[in-house]
């Protein structure tokens, strides 16, 4: 019974220091954000943000370009994922429902394509988009984001659609309806948590980069929020606050959607491999 | 007379229908391969032929390198800081891999051990840990390690460890590297946990209760009786971590403010100097042809595992 107890305590004392060593960093970016400069430049730390201030996130967001920044990432974001989604669904498709010459090399290439990392390609892409005149242009940046957002939705959603039961067309095809009718009919509502998570999982991709924006946006009004985030933690030993607070900031997107598509990211990534 | 006519024509579609139907997956495939070849394939046959070029200020206002076969190879192949950057880069990838695999694996297996309220908690607090942006976690970090009011440096302090007062981080590699590995391991842990969490509800609990029951200890249960299971997850997670922790630049880049010191180099961050520091874009890709050739060499299992899974 002691024993037993005991061992319940070393439990529970191991959970509460993976609590602390996940959500403490968190805190602490939370609560510097709202604390005055005094209370941010103690030797002794003040835990609490009390007496707060929002002069820090006065001071973030009236730093230039805050907003154009925002606008472009929005705009680049929403781009790609609307891009990157539309090839991809059709491209699923025919990797998850057609027999067709080739199947195995395309599924090949896509697992073969992911392993490549982008801060390899990031060279010759920089040196076409120059010779294109296409660095320090939106449009470039968004075409460079699709290297890598585009099979990773085609191999997610491919994934999706393979754990649809084919069945389903297939008796709805008996019934009369064509293969066009059953796609649209039944396996497109069925596949669209699936379309909105894959579409979630890019906008992480893309919002999370840093390497691309960097190298190919140079002019600050053309630049993504990342690059205005990490613009000011350079500054060396000065202002935390209105990082913490811009750093608050640009998680808050990140976080609303990551949250609500999480479970199945655990899903989408093993399972589709998985299974297959 | 009408009926007849109808037929005809009906069979006539179905027979188009029937003849053009091998070409729907082509067709559904097309936007997407066209894309990929114009901005994937061709990079990459870019990148390879760049790594046998000198590309320099001079090639980049002309346009176009001047082919000089092998001699980028031959230069960092006989370069001894080569060889220095990629044991770096393959041993900071190793203790980061190893690092998550290990506390991913504890904490999986803790949340299966604790109660309710407990484990819901735990979950919330690796959720929230795996949500937050690359980039927040950089400046999190860089704020609780900073020298003069970071939160360590005070806590060290506390615990009596001498020296670490105003004490800053990244003036020894080794340390500097240590932060690194916190910043990575940190964001890569949940996603290891939760999953091999999901993945021991596979296992089923009246053989570990009869490994029990026939003497063998909580080691032994894990080794042959709950390991086993998890395997085929494990060796997954294993090997996103490699490809991910492999090329790890931003952690770096933005840490050590954007002028990380040779020795923090890795081969991502020296390939990027190369070819945007120093304009040496020729040199630079063949960094990255060795870089791409190493990380698939190192994943090569993952993709036959992968390729089995999806079958013929």
């Amino acid at each position: 019974m002691t024993r037993r107890r005991l061992t319940r305590v070393g439990y529970n004392a191991a959970a509460a220091l993976v609590l602390l060593v996940t959500l403490f960093p968190i805190y602490w970016m939370v609560a510097t954000g709202f604390k005055r400069g005094v209370d941010i430049l103690s030797f002794e730390p003040r835990w609490l943000p009390i007496p707060g201030t929002l002069e820090n996130y006065r001071s973030a967001i009236g730093k230039p370009h805050f907003l154009q920044d925002a606008r472009n990432s929005l705009v680049v974001v929403l781009v790609t994922v609307l891009v990157s989604l539309a090839l991809a669904f059709l491209a699923a498709l025919a990797a998850a429902r057609f027999r067709f010459r080739g199947r195995a090399a395309l599924v090949v290439m896509l697992i073969v394509v992911q392993m490549v990392p982008l801060e390899a390609l990031i060279i010759p892409i920089y040196l076409m988009l120059d010779g294109a005149g296409q660095t320090d242009q939106l449009a470039g940046i968004v075409v460079t984001y699709l290297t890598f957002v585009l099979p990773f939705s085609i191999w997610t959603l491919r994934g999706f659609i393979v754990n649809i039961p084919e069945e389903l067309e297939e008796a709805a095809m008996v019934d009369g309806c064509t293969r066009a009718g059953a796609f649209r009919r039944i396996l497109f509502p069925l596949v669209a948590p699936g379309l909105v998570a894959t579409a979630v999982f890019s906008f992480i991709l893309v919002w999370n980069d840093y390497l691309i924006a960097f190298v190919l946006l140079r002019s600050p009004e053309k630049q993504t929020l990342g690059i205005w985030l990490a613009s000011f933690t350079t500054n060396h030993g000065t202002e935390w606050g209105g990082v913490m607070a811009g750093s608050t900031l640009f998680a808050i997107p990140a976080v609303i959607f990551f949250l609500l598509v999480q479970r199945r990211v655990v899903s989408g990534l093993t399972a589709g491999a998985v299974k297959g | 007379m009408a009926r007849p006519a109808t037929d005809l024509a009906g069979r006539a579609t179905a027979r188009r229908r029937r003849r053009l139907a091998p070409l729907v997956p082509y067709a559904l495939l097309a936007p997407a391969l066209l894309v990929l070849a114009a901005i994937l394939g061709f990079p990459l046959y870019r990148l390879v032929s760049l790594s046998f070029q000198e590309y320099g200020l001079k090639e980049l206002f002309a346009g176009h390198g001047t082919w000089i076969g092998l001699e980028n190879y031959r230069e960092i192949f006989g370069d001894s800081f080569f060889w220095t950057v990629v044991a770096r880069t393959v041993v900071f990838a190793a203790v980061c891999v190893a690092l998550t695999m290990g506390l991913g694996t504890l904490v999986a297996l803790l949340l299966r051990n604790l109660g309710r309220t407990m484990r819901v908690l735990v979950t919330a607090g690796l959720v929230a840990a795996w949500a937050m942006p690359t980039l927040t976690a950089i400046a999190i970090w860089q704020w609780l390690f900073d020298f003069e009011f970071g939160v360590v440096n005070w806590l060290l302090t506390k615990l009596g460890v001498a020296g670490y007062e105003q004490h800053n981080w990244f003036d020894q590699p080794l340390q500097g590297f240590a932060v690194i590995v916190v910043v990575v391991v940190w964001a890569a842990l949940p996603f290891v946990a939760i999953t091999l969490h999901a993945g021991l509800t596979q296992v089923p609990a009246e053989l570990e209760e009869a490994a029990r029951v026939d003497g063998a200890g909580p080691w032994q249960v894990f080794r042959h009786i709950t390991f086993p299971v998890l395997k085929p997850v494990f060796l997954i997670l294993a090997t996103l971590s490699t490809i991910w922790d492999f090329k790890v630049f931003t952690q770096i880049w933005v840490l050590l403010n954007q002028r990380p010191s040779r020795e923090y180099f890795l081969l991502g961050i020296w390939s990027y100097s190369e070819s945007f520091g120093v304009t040496r874009y020729g040199k630079g890709s063949a960094i990255a042809v060795v870089m791409v050739l190493l990380l698939l060499a190192l994943t090569f299992f993952y993709v036959r595992q992968m390729l089995k899974a999806v079958g013929p």
